[in-house]
C-alpha cells in the first residue's frame, strides 16, 4: 500500500515507516541483545568460566525486570497508558510488562541454578545455556506483548527452539538427549497446529492483527463461521501443548523427567507463563465475543487437566514426574481462571503465574542440589531424611510444596483463592468445587514428599532403612549436601517471595488488578 | 494494670487481640531462630514464656470484658487486600471468650507437662504456630482469615503427629491433614460464593466481614442451604461428626500428648465453633432448616462414640471416641436453637477441652511410665500411684458429667435445650451420659483397680511438675462444676443475641423454649423485651 502511494507521489517523497516507541522495547531490547553480546564476548575471550555467564545472565534477567518496573512507573502510574507499536503489532499494556517480569525474573533464577548445575555435570564449556535461556525468554515477553497472530508465532518459535536444544542440554544423560527429542517432535507438531490455525483465522477475518480481528468480528456477523471455529481449536492446541494441559501433556512428565533441572525451573515457569499470555491475549481478549464457543472447551481442559494431573501425581515414585504432573495439575488451575474470561479472572492468572513462577523455580532448585551428580537421584527413597542432610533444602522444598498444595500464608493459597474466586465470580460453581477436589488431591502427594524428607528419620524404635545404615556406616554425618551459592541466593529468592507475598499479597495483586490486558491501536495513526 | 477503664478497654488503642495471635507467632520464630542446636531447657523456657503471656493477655481480655454487652468487644480492623475487601477484623464475644481463654490456658499447660524427647526446636515452634492459628479462628470476623487460620493449624498438627507421635503416625497425619483439607476445600467455595453473591445481589462492594454479611442476609433461601452444606462438611470433618469421624481416632491415638491434648481440648471446638458463628449467625434459616439433620448426627455420634469406646482395647483409644461422644451433646445443644441449648454447648465445648485434655495428660503419664496404653497389660495401678488414681478419678467423673463437677451443667443445658426443641433427641442422647458412665468406669476399673504385677506394681506417682499441670485444671473442674455462673452470665447476652439474631432473621422461627418455665426462666427471659411474650412455640421443623 505504501509502496503504491510512494509511486504516486513523485515529488514529495514521504516514506512512512512503522513509528517504533524504542522505549517499549528496552526490557525486550535488553534480554535479546544482552545475550547476543554473550555470545559474543564468549567466542572472543575463552577462559570466561561458567559463574560469570550465570553472574551476567542473571543481572540481564533483573535488568530486564527493573526496566520493565520502570517503565510501569513512569507511563502507567499516572493512569492506563496503552499503547502499541511497530504497526501495532507490539502492544504496549501493564499485562505485557507485568508477564515480562516474571519471565525475565525466572531466567534469572533459572541462570542461578545453573551455574552449579553445569560444573557439577562437567558441561560448563561456554554459555551456550545461558543464551538460550535469555532468547527463550526473549521469545516470551515477545509472545506477551505480541497484537500480531504472527509476531506470536514469531516468539512462540523463539522461545520454543531454544527450549528444545536446552531440554537436550546435558549431551551425556540419554534421558535429556530423549527429552529434547520427544519435545522438539511433539512442539513442531503443535507449532504447526498453532500456524494452521492463524492462517484459518486470517481466512476467517482478513487479518492476523489482533486489533483488526477484534474490530471485524466487532463489526459483522459471519454467515458461516466453521472457518474461524476451527481456528480456534488449532491455536487452543497449539497453545495448550505449551502449557500442559489435558489432554496435550503428555510430553510433560518424560521430558520433566529427562531434561536438565533448572532447565526444567525455566520450562515449567517461562513457557508455561508465555502461553497463558498468549492464550489470555487470543482468547480472552480478542476472541471476547465468540467466549460461549470456546469458554466450554476452556472448561473442559480445565477439569481435566486438574484431574489427571492430580491423580496422576500421586501414583509417581519419582520427584520430578511428580512435579511435572502437579505442575498439569496447575495449569488446569491457571484454565480455570482463563475459563472465566472476566477482569477478575486475568488478574487471577497473573497472580497465580507470578506466585507459580517462585514456587516452581523453587522446588526445582531444591532438586537441582539434591538430585545429585548425575542428575538421576530423584525417587521418593532419595529424599529420604533430606531434612537431615540439608536442613536448608528440605524446609525450603518443605515451603514450596506447602505452597503449591495451597496452604494459607503462601502465594500458593492466595493464588488458588484469587483463580477460584474468579470462578465462582463467573457464576462457574462446579469448576470451583472440582479444582478444590482436586487440590485436596494433590495435598496427598506433596505431603509424600514432605513425609520422605521429614519423617523417615527415625528417632525410636522403627526400623532404620538400609541405605540410611549404609550412609552412617561411610561416614557419620549422612552425607551433608553443600548447597552452592548460585542455589542458594535462587531459592532463598523464591522462598522470601513465596512467604512474604503469602503474607501480604496485596502489592502482587495490585498489580496483576491493574495489569489489564488492552488491545489499543497506536496513538499516533499510520500515514494513510 | 488500667482495670478503672472498664468501660473505656474496648477502644485501648493497644492491639489486645491481635496480640494474642502475634506472640505465639514471634515466640515461634525466636524458638525457630535460637542459636546452638537442639537445646531442650532454652527452647522449652521461651515457649512457655511466650504462651504464658498469651494467657496473661486472655485473661486480661477476661477481666476487661464487659458482661452487659452482646456484641464484640476489643473490635480491631485493618485493611489487608483492599480490592477483595479483605480485611484483618478482629472482636470478641462472650461465645469465643472462654474458647480464647481455654486456648490459652491449655497449650502453656500442654508445653510444660510433656517433653518431646527429641528435636525440642522444631517442636516447640510448631506448638507455638499452632497456638497462633487457633486463636486466630476463635477471633477472627472475616470469613477469609476465617479460612486462612482453619486451614493453617493443620501444618502445625500434622507435623506433630508426624514426627513426634508413636506407632502408625505417618498414616495418622496423612489422613488428619486430607480429611480436614478436604472438608475444608468446600468451605473455601461457600465463603467465596458468600462474599460474591451478597455482593451481586446488594450491588454493593465485595466484603468478607462476618458482620456485614451476617446482618445483611442477602442470599436466597436456597441458595444459602447450599453453602451452608459446604460449610457444614468442612465442620462435620472438624468436629467431627459421625459418617466423617474416621480421621479422629487415627490422630488422637498417634499424636505425641501435647498433641492429643490440643487436638481434643482446643481443635475440636474449630468445627463447633463454625457452626455457631458461620452456621446459626450467617446462615440462620438454613440452620433451622438443617436442625434435625444435625441433631440427628450429633445424636448418632453421642451413642456410636460411646459404644465404640466401650469396645476399646487401647485407652488413648478410648478416650478419644468419648471425644467423638462429647462433642455430639456439642452439635446436639448448638442445633437445639434455644438459649439453654447454645450456652450448654459452648459450656461443653469448654469443659471437654479441660476434662478430656486432662485425661490425655494422666493417660500420656501413664504411658510414659509403662510404654502402653494398652488396657490388658495395665492394672492395679492404685497401688502404686494413689495420687494419679485419685486424680484420675476426678477428672473421669467430671467427664461422665457427675454433679458438682463441670462435665454437668454442660450436660445438662444442652439437654434441657435438646428437650424443649425436641424430647426425643435429649432422651437418646440421655442414654449416651449413661453409656459414658459404663466406659469410663469399666476402663478405670480395669486400669486402676486389680492385682498389680510386674511394672505396674512398681509404677512412679505424680511428681511435683505433674501435680503443677494437673492442679489448675482440677480447680477449673471443681470451680466451673460448683459456680459456673461467671461462665454462664457471661456468655449469655452474646448467645441471647445470637438467638434473637435467629428469630429476627428467619420469618416464623420462634425460641423453642420449655411450656412451663421455672422461675428462674421467666426472669431470665423477663430482660428481654420482645420475646418473652411470644408464647407459644412448637417445634421448629
Amino acid at each position: 500500500m505504501s509502496l503504491v502511494s510512494l509511486l504516486a507521489q513523485v515529488d514529495v517523497i514521504e516514506f512512512d515507516t512503522p513509528s517504533v516507541d524504542w522505549v517499549i522495547l528496552t526490557p525486550l531490547l535488553i534480554l535479546s541483545v544482552g545475550s547476543l553480546l554473550m555470545l559474543m564476548f564468549a567466542s572472543l575471550l575463552r577462559n570466561l568460566g561458567s559463574t560469570i555467564f550465570s553472574l551476567v545472565t542473571a543481572l540481564i534477567g533483573f535488568a530486564t525486570a527493573g526496566m520493565a518496573v520502570w517503565l510501569w512507573w513512569v507511563r502507567f502510574e499516572g493512569g492506563d497508558a496503552a499503547t502499541s507499536t511497530l504497526a501495532g503489532a507490539i502492544s504496549f499494556d501493564g499485562f505485557g510488562l507485568f508477564l515480562t517480569v516474571v519471565i525475565a525474573l525466572a531466567v534469572a533464577l533459572s541462570a542461578l541454578l545453573a551455574d552449579d548445575y553445569l560444573s557439577r555435570e562437567d558441561l560448563d564449556q561456554g554459555p551456550e545455556l545461558y543464551v538460550l535461556l535469555m532468547l527463550s525468554g526473549a521469545g516470551g515477553i515477545i509472545m506477551a506483548m505480541s497484537n500480531d497472530l504472527i509476531v506470536l508465532f514469531l516468539g512462540l518459535e523463539i522461545l520454543s527452539i531454544a527450549v528444545y536444544i536446552l531440554a537436550a542440554m546435558h549431551v551425556r544423560r540419554i534421558q535429556s538427549l530423549e527429552a529434547g527429542m520427544k519435545y522438539f517432535v511433539l512442539g513442531a507438531f503443535s507449532s504447526a497446529f498453532f500456524l494452521y490455525g492463524i492462517a484459518l483465522i486470517y481466512g476467517a477475518t482478513g487479518s492476523t492483527n489482533l486489533i483488526d480481528i477484534k474490530n471485524f468480528l466487532a463489526g459483522s456477523v459471519l454467515t458461516d463461521d466453521a472457518l474461524l471455529l476451527a481456528g480456534f481449536a488449532m491455536l487452543l492446541v497449539g497453545l495448550a501443548f505449551k502449557v500442559a494441559a489435558v489432554p496435550f501433556h503428555f510430553w510433560t512428565p518424560d521430558v520433566y523427567e529427562g531434561a536438565p533441572t533448572p532447565v526444567v525451573a525455566y520450562m515449567a515457569s517461562g513457557v508455561k507463563v508465555a502461553g497463558f499470555a498468549a492464550i489470555i491475549r487470543v482468547f480472552v481478549l480478542t476472541f471476547d465475543q465468540y467466549r460461549l464457543d470456546w469458554q466450554p472447551v476452556i472448561y473442559v481442559l480445565a477439569v481435566l487437566s486438574l484431574l489427571v494431573g492430580s491423580f496422576l501425581a500421586i501414583v509417581q515414585t519419582n520427584v520430578k514426574r511428580m512435579l511435572a504432573y502437579s505442575s498439569v495439575s496447575h495449569a488446569g488451575f491457571i484454565l480455570v481462571g482463563v475459563q472465566a474470561a472476566t477482569d477478575r479472572g486475568t488478574a487471577a492468572v497473573l497472580f497465580y503465574l507470578a506466585a507459580y513462577t517462585f514456587m516452581v523455580i523453587g522446588s526445582f532448585g531444591v532438586l537441582t542440589v539434591a538430585g545429585g551428580k548425575g542428575d538421576s537421584s530423584h525417587t521418593l527413597d532419595d529424599y529420604k531424611g533430606l531434612s537431615d542432610r540439608s536442613p536448608f533444602l528440605a524446609f525450603a522444598l518443605m515451603i514450596f510444596l506447602f505452597a503449591q498444595a495451597g496452604v494459607p500464608l503462601t502465594t500458593g493459597f492466595f493464588a488458588k483463592f484469587a483463580v477460584i474466586s474468579a470462578a465462582i465470580d463467573a457464576r462457574s460453581f462446579w469448576l470451583g468445587v472440582i479444582a478444590m477436589v482436586a487440590a485436596a488431591v494433590a495435598a496427598f502427594l506433596y505431603l509424600r514428599v514432605i513425609v520422605a524428607m521429614f519423617f523417615s528419620s527415625d528417632h525410636d524404635d522403627d526400623l532404620v532403612p538400609a541405605e540410611g545404615v549404609a550412609d552412617d556406616a561411610e561416614a557419620d554425618a549422612p552425607g551433608k549436601i553443600d548447597v552452592p551459592p548460585g542455589a542458594t541466593i535462587a531459592i532463598t529468592l523464591c522462598l522470601l517471595a513465596t512467604v512474604v507475598f503469602g503474607v501480604w499479597p496485596g502489592p502482587i495483586d495490585d498489580f496483576a488488578r491493574d495489569a489489564i490486558p488492552r488491545l489499543v491501536a497506536e496513538a499516533t495513526a499510520l500515514g494513510n | 494494670m488500667i482495670s478503672t477503664l472498664t468501660l473505656a478497654a474496648a477502644d485501648v488503642s493497644f492491639p489486645v487481640l491481635t496480640s494474642l495471635i502475634l506472640i505465639p507467632i514471634l515466640g515461634a520464630l525466636v524458638v525457630a531462630l535460637l542459636p546452638g542446636g537442639d537445646r531442650a531447657e532454652i527452647t522449652k523456657l521461651v515457649a512457655t514464656m511466650a504462651s504464658v503471656i498469651t494467657a496473661g493477655i486472655a485473661f486480661w481480655v477476661l477481666w476487661e470484658f464487659n458482661i452487659d454487652d452482646s456484641g464484640f468487644q476489643f473490635t480491631e480492623s485493618a485493611n489487608w487486600i483492599e480490592g477483595m475487601g479483605i480485611s484483618w477484623d478482629l472482636g470478641i464475644d462472650g461465645i469465643s471468650l472462654f474458647l480464647v481463654v481455654l486456648t490459652a490456658v491449655l497449650f502453656p499447660l500442654a508445653i510444660l507437662a510433656v517433653d518431646p524427647h527429641h528435636d525440642h526446636t522444631p517442636y516447640y515452634a510448631w506448638i507455638l504456630v499452632l497456638e497462633a492459628g487457633v486463636m486466630g479462628v476463635f477471633l477472627t470476623l472475616d470469613l477469609f482469615f476465617f479460612f486462612v487460620f482453619f486451614e493453617v493449624v493443620l501444618v502445625p498438627m500434622y507435623f506433630l503427629i508426624g514426627k513426634w507421635g508413636h506407632g502408625n503416625r505417618q498414616y495418622a497425619a496423612m489422613k488428619f491433614f486430607i480429611y480436614t483439607m478436604a472438608g475444608s476445600a468446600m468451605m473455601l467455595i461457600g465463603i467465596l460464593a458468600t462474599a460474591f453473591l451478597t455482593a451481586s445481589a446488594t450491588g454493593n462492594d465485595l466484603t468478607f466481614n462476618l458482620i456485614e454479611l451476617a446482618e445483611g442476609q442477602a442470599l436466597a433461601q436456597n441458595t444459602a442451604r447450599w453453602i451452608f452444606v459446604a460449610f457444614a462438611v468442612a465442620f462435620s470433618v472438624k468436629v467431627p461428626l459421625f459418617p466423617v469421624h474416621t480421621w479422629l481416632p487415627d490422630a488422637h491415638t498417634e499424636a505425641p500428648t501435647a498433641g492429643s491434648v490440643i487436638l481434643a481440648g482446643v481443635m475440636l471446638k474449630l468445627g463447633t465453633y463454625g457452626f455457631l458463628r458461620f452456621g446459626l449467625y450467617l446462615f440462620p434459616e438454613a440452620s433451622v432448616y438443617f436442625a434435625p439433620v444435625m441433631m440427628t448426627l450429633g445424636v448418632i455420634g453421642i451413642i456410636y462414640g460411646a459404644i465404640a469406646a466401650t469396645m476399646q482395647k487401647d485407652l488413648k483409644r478410648l478416650v478419644a471416641y468419648s471425644s467423638i461422644a462429647h462433642l455430639g451433646f456439642i452439635v446436639l445443644g448448638t442445633f437445639a436453637l434455644n438459649t439453654e441449648g447454645i450456652e450448654g454447648g459452648i459450656l461443653q465445648m469448654v469443659n471437654h477441652g479441660i476434662s478430656t485434655g486432662a485425661l490425655f495428660l494422666l493417660v500420656g503419664m501413664i504411658y510414659e511410665r509403662r510404654h502402653t496404653r494398652m488396657i490388658s497389660e495395665l492394672g492395679g495401678l492404685q497401688k502404686a500411684a494413689p495420687y494419679m488414681a485419685g486424680v484420675f478419678t476426678v477428672v473421669m467423673l467430671s467427664s461422665i458429667g457427675l454433679p458438682g463437677l463441670n462435665g454437668f451443667p454442660g450436660e445438662f443445658l444442652t439437654l434441657l435445650g435438646a428437650f424443649n426443641a425436641n424430647r426425643w433427641f435429649a432422651i437418646v442422647a440421655a442414654s449416651g451420659v449413661i453409656l459414658a458412665a459404663l466406659y469410663l468406669l469399666w476402663a478405670y476399673q480395669r486400669v486402676f483397680h486389680g492385682p498389680a504385677e510386674g511394672e505396674n506394681a512398681e509404677m512412679a506417682d505424680l511428681r511435683p511438675a505433674e501435680w503443677a499441670t494437673m492442679l489448675p485444671l482440677l480447680a477449673l473442674i471443681v470451680f466451673m462444676g460448683i459456680y459456673p455462673k461467671p461462665v454462664l452470665e457471661r456468655m449469655e447476652p452474646a448467645v441471647d443475641a445470637l438467638v434473637e439474631h435467629i428469630e429476627d432473621k428467619v420469618p416464623g422461627f420462634t425460641e423453642p423454649v420449655a411450656n412451663v418455665r421455672t422461675a428462674d426462666d421467666a426472669e431470665k427471659h423477663g430482660d428481654d423485651d420482645d420475646h418473652s411474650e411470644d408464647g407459644d412455640e412448637g417445634d421448629h421443623e
